[in-house]
C-alpha cells in the first residue's frame, strides 16, 4: 500500500446555517500532484483553509502523515501555503520574506543564508534579495511566495489558486515552472484551482468539486473522457450533453437515432445522459453514405487551430463540433460518431423529489411554501408524504412575483435542445428544484418558481 | 488678473490665521504687562519664564501637560491598536459594527460630558483625583482617535499576509508583532501625534479630572490665571516657544517624508 500523505475523513464545515463542505472524503499520496477542481464557492479554497489550520472542520478528521491534526494550530503544521495574490509581507524585501519562516525557527545566521539563496535559485530570483517586494511584478511576486513556502521544506505544499492573478501568457509559463518544481522538489502539492486546463495540464489527480461535495476523483485522461456526471462533463472542456435512452448493453437511442456505444450494466430503457465531445463528431458534406445523421451549419467560427461550428440535427437538436476544415453556414452536412467516443452517463437524477407535509386535502407543504395540488383521496392534513414534479412541469417566471417562490439559477446545462437549470431557492434552507426550458437564462439571474397543481404527485 | 485675485486670497487666509500668533511673538520680546505697548526691545520675560516667578508656574504646567500628553498618547496608542485589530479581525457582523458604534460616540461626545462623566465615575469610585486619574481621563479620549487612525490601514493591509506569517511558523503573538504591527505602523504614529496633540490641547475634561491638590495643566493654568488679574506676560514668550517647537517638527517630518519618498524611487 502506497503512503497516504493526507487524510481527509467525513469533513464537513459549515458557517452558521450555510453547509460549505459535505462529507469530503479525500486521500494524498505522498508526492502526489493533486488538483482541486471547482468553480467559484464550491469550497475548495475553504477545503484546502481545514488541511492548512486557518479553518476548523465542524465535523470529520484530517490527518497528515497518519497524525490527527484537527487540534493543531496552523504554525505546528507541517504544510506550508501559497496564498491567493501572494500575501507576501509588504514591510519585508524579499530576502527577509523568503527568510521569514527559518528566523521565527531560529536557524543560524549562514545556515539561512545559503538556504535563502538555494530557494531563490530554484524559483530563479537570484539576483532580488534586495529588492522591495511590491516593486516586483506578479509573476516574480508568485516566485517569492513559492520560495517562502518551500524554505521549510514542508511535507505538503498547498497552493490556493497561486496564478489566478497572472496574465495568460504568464500563467502558462508559471505552470510548468510548476510542474518542474513539483519534480525537482518531491513534495506532496495540493493545487486548487478553478481553471480546468490548469488541473488537467499540472496534476497526476484531479479532485472536482461542486457546491461542497466531490464530484469525481481520476487522473485527467480519466475526468475528460469518462466523466461521471453532467456537471463534469460540462465543466472540463467543450461538451454536448444529450438526454438518451439505454436499450440495452452497448446500444444507445438519442438525436432520435440508435447508436452503438461501449457501455454497460444500465437497467433496459434507462433515462441516461450522452456526452458527445465536440472534436469526436466526425462531418462530412451531405449527402453522404457513411453519414448517420445529417443537419444544417447555423455558424462557423475559427478558433486558431481549428473550426468551431454549431450544427442544427433535423429533430431541432443542436451540436457543437470542432473540425480542422470549414464548412459554410448553411450547408448540409452529414455527421458520424463512432461507437468508442460516446460517453453514457447515468442521470443524477430523473425527477425533483422533496419531503412534504400535507396541509389539508388540496394543500401541501415544500420548499417552505404552501402548494396547491390536486384533491387527495385519503391523506389527512399533517401526514408526511413525498412529492415528486418533473423537470419540463416546473415553470420558470421572468417577473419574480409571478411564482410562488424566488429563485436563483445557479447551474446552467444546454442539453441540445433545451436548458436544464438549477434553481436555488432564496427563502428557508436554500434547496434547489431542476427546471427544464427552452428559455436562455444566466447565471445567478432571479426567477419566480411557478407550478401547477396537476403537476405536483404525491406519494405517501 | 483672474491670477492676482486667487494669490491675493491666499494670502489673506494665511495673513488671518497667522496674524495672532505673530503679534504675540513679536511682543513677547518686550517687557509691557501689556499686550500692545512696546516699552523697548528685551529677554526679559524669556529670562523670568525660566527663572522663577510667574514664570515658574506656567513652565510647571507645561511639563505637566507635556507628561500628561506622552503617558497617555502612549498608552493609548497600544490599546487603540489592539481593539482596532480585535475590531478587524472579529468575524461576527453585528458584534462587528457594534463595537466601532461604540467606539465612534466618545468621538461625537462632547467633551465636556466626557469630562464630567469621568468626574462623577472617579468620585464614585472614590479615587483621589490627580496625576492618575487625568491620565485616564486623557487615554479614554484619545484611544477612539487611535483606533479610527489604524482601521484604515488594517484595510490596505491584504489579510492573508496575518494567515502566511502562522503557516511559516509564527504563534499568532509573533505574527501580530512582526506582520500586523510593521504593516500599521504609520497608522499608529500617525494616531500617537492625533493624541498627543488631542491631549495637549485639552481643557474641558482636564479641568474637571484634576483635582485640587495644585496640578495644573496649561490651559487650565492659563485660564485660572486670566480669572485672577489679566495673562501674565510670560504666556507670550512661551507661546512663541511652544510654536518655534511645533514648526521645527514639521519641518523635519516633512524633510524625512521627502527623503523616504525619494529613497523608495
Amino acid at each position: 500500500m502506497e503512503k497516504h500523505i493526507i487524510d481527509i475523513r467525513n469533513v464537513s464545515k459549515s458557517f452558521g446555517e450555510h453547509k460549505v463542505l459535505k462529507n469530503i472524503n479525500l486521500y494524498v499520496k505522498k508526492g502526489e500532484f493533486v488538483t482541486i477542481l471547482g468553480p467559484s464557492g464550491c469550497g475548495k479554497s475553504t477545503l484546502l483553509r481545514c488541511i492548512a489550520g486557518f479553518e476548523q472542520a465542524t465535523e470529520g478528521d484530517i490527518l497528515i502523515d497518519g497524525k490527527d491534526i484537527s487540534d493543531v494550530p496552523p504554525h505546528d503544521r507541517p504544510v506550508n501555503t501559497v496564498f491567493q495574490r501572494y500575501a507576501l509581507f509588504p514591510h519585508l524585501n524579499v530576502y527577509d520574506n523568503v527568510a521569514f519562516a527559518l528566523k521565527i525557527a531560529k536557524v543560524g545566521k549562514d545556515e539561512i543564508r545559503k538556504r535563502v539563496s538555494k530557494v531563490l535559485k530554484i524559483v530563479g530570483m537570484t539576483d532580488y534579495e534586495d529588492r522591495d517586494v511590491l516593486s516586483l511584478s506578479g509573476g516574480q511576486q508568485q516566485r517569492v511566495a513559492i520560495a517562502r513556502a518551500i524554505i521549510n521544506r514542508p511535507q505538503v505544499l498547498l497552493l490556493d489558486e497561486p496564478l489566478a492573478a497572472l496574465d495568460l501568457k504568464m500563467r502558462k509559463d508559471m505552470q510548468m515552472e510548476i510542474k518542474e518544481m513539483h519534480k525537482t522538489l518531491g513534495m506532496t502539492f495540493v493545487y486548487v484551482t478553478h481553471d480546468q486546463e490548469e488541473a488537467l495540464t499540472l496534476s497526476d489527480t484531479v479532485v472536482v468539486m461542486n457546491e461542497g461535495e466531490i464530484q469525481q476523483i481520476g487522473t485527467p485522461t480519466d475526468i475528460y473522457n469518462e466523466p461521471a456526471n453532467a456537471f463534469v462533463a460540462d465543466f472540463i472542456g467543450e461538451s454536448n450533453i444529450l438526454d438518451g435512452i439505454m436499450l440495452e448493453d452497448k446500444r444507445v437511442h438519442f438525436l432520435g437515432k440508435d447508436f452503438d456505444c461501449v457501455d454497460e450494466g444500465f437497467e433496459k430503457s434507462e433515462k441516461v445522459d450522452v456526452v458527445l465531445r465536440p472534436e469526436d463528431i466526425y462531418i462530412l458534406y451531405a449527402p453522404n453514405l457513411a453519414g448517420q445523421f445529417e443537419g444544417t451549419v447555423t455558424s462557423c467560427i475559427f478558433k486558431g487551430v481549428h473550426y468551431e461550428m454549431w450544427i442544427v440535427t433535423d429533430d431541432k437538436c443542436e451540436l457543437m463540433i470542432q473540425d480542422y476544415n470549414a464548412f459554410e453556414v448553411g450547408s448540409r452536412v452529414a455527421l458520424i460518431i463512432k461507437a468508442s467516443d460516446l460517453h453514457v452517463m447515468k442521470k443524477e437524477r430523473l425527477t425533483n423529489t422533496f419531503d412534504a407535509v400535507m396541509v389539508d386535502s388540496n394543500h401541501v407543504e415544500f420548499l417552505d411554501t404552501k402548494w396547491e395540488c390536486l384533491p387527495q383521496e385519503g391523506i389527512s392534513g399533517g401526514e408526511e408524504v413525498k412529492v415528486h414534479i418533473p423537470f419540463d412541469k416546473v415553470d420558470l417566471m421572468d417577473t419574480v412575483e409571478d411564482g410562488a417562490i424566488e429563485g436563483e439559477v445557479r447551474f446552467i446545462l444546454f442539453k441540445g435542445d433545451h436548458y436544464h437549470l438549477r434553481v436555488r431557492t432564496t427563502s428557508g434552507n436554500k434547496d434547489s428544484i431542476y427546471a427544464d426550458t427552452k428559455y436562455v437564462y444566466d447565471d445567478r439571474d432571479l426567477v419566480g418558481i411557478k407550478i401547477l397543481p396537476q403537476d405536483i404527485e404525491i406519494e405517501r | 488678473m483672474k491670477k492676482f485675485f486667487a494669490q491675493a486670497y491666499l494670502w489673506v487666509v494665511l495673513i488671518v490665521m497667522y496674524a495672532p500668533i505673530i503679534v504675540i511673538a513679536v511682543y513677547s520680546f518686550t517687557e509691557a504687562k501689556v499686550l500692545g505697548n512696546w516699552t523697548g526691545f528685551s529677554f526679559n520675560l524669556y529670562k523670568s519664564l525660566f527663572q522663577g516667578g510667574a514664570g515658574q508656574a506656567l513652565t510647571s504646567a507645561l511639563i505637566n501637560t507635556l507628561i500628561i500628553a506622552v503617558i497617555s498618547s502612549t498608552c493609548a496608542t497600544f490599546l487603540g491598536t489592539f481593539a482596532a485589530v480585535g475590531i478587524f479581525y472579529t468575524r461576527h457582523k453585528f458584534r462587528k459594527n457594534t463595537m466601532n458604534a461604540l467606539n465612534n460616540i466618545p468621538i461625537l461626545n462632547p467633551d465636556i460630558i466626557t469630562g464630567i462623566s469621568l468626574f462623577l465615575l472617579f468620585v464614585a469610585l472614590g479615587v483621589n483625583q490627580g496625576y492618575v486619574t487625568i491620565c485616564l481621563a486623557h487615554i479614554t479620549f484619545c484611544t477612539p482617535y487611535v483606533v479610527l487612525s489604524v482601521m484604515p490601514r488594517l484595510h490596505q493591509m491584504n489579510p492573508n499576509t496575518y494567515e502566511a506569517a502562522l503557516d511559516l511558523g509564527a504563534t499568532p503573538h509573533q505574527a501580530l508583532w512582526k506582520v500586523i504591527i510593521p504593516q500599521v505602523r504609520s497608522g499608529m504614529i500617525a494616531g500617537f501625534i492625533l493624541a498627543f496633540t488631542l491631549s495637549i490641547d485639552d481643557f474641558e475634561v482636564s479641568i474637571f479630572n484634576l483635582g485640587n491638590n495644585g496640578l495644573e495643566t496649561l490651559s487650565t493654568f492659563i485660564y485660572s490665571d486670566a480669572r485672577r488679574g489679566g495673562l501674565s506676560p510670560e504666556l507670550r514668550p512661551l507661546s512663541t516657544l511652544v510654536f518655534v517647537v511645533v514648526l521645527l517638527v514639521l519641518f523635519v517630518v516633512n524633510i524625512y517624508n521627502a527623503r523616504a519618498a525619494r529613497k523608495k524611487q
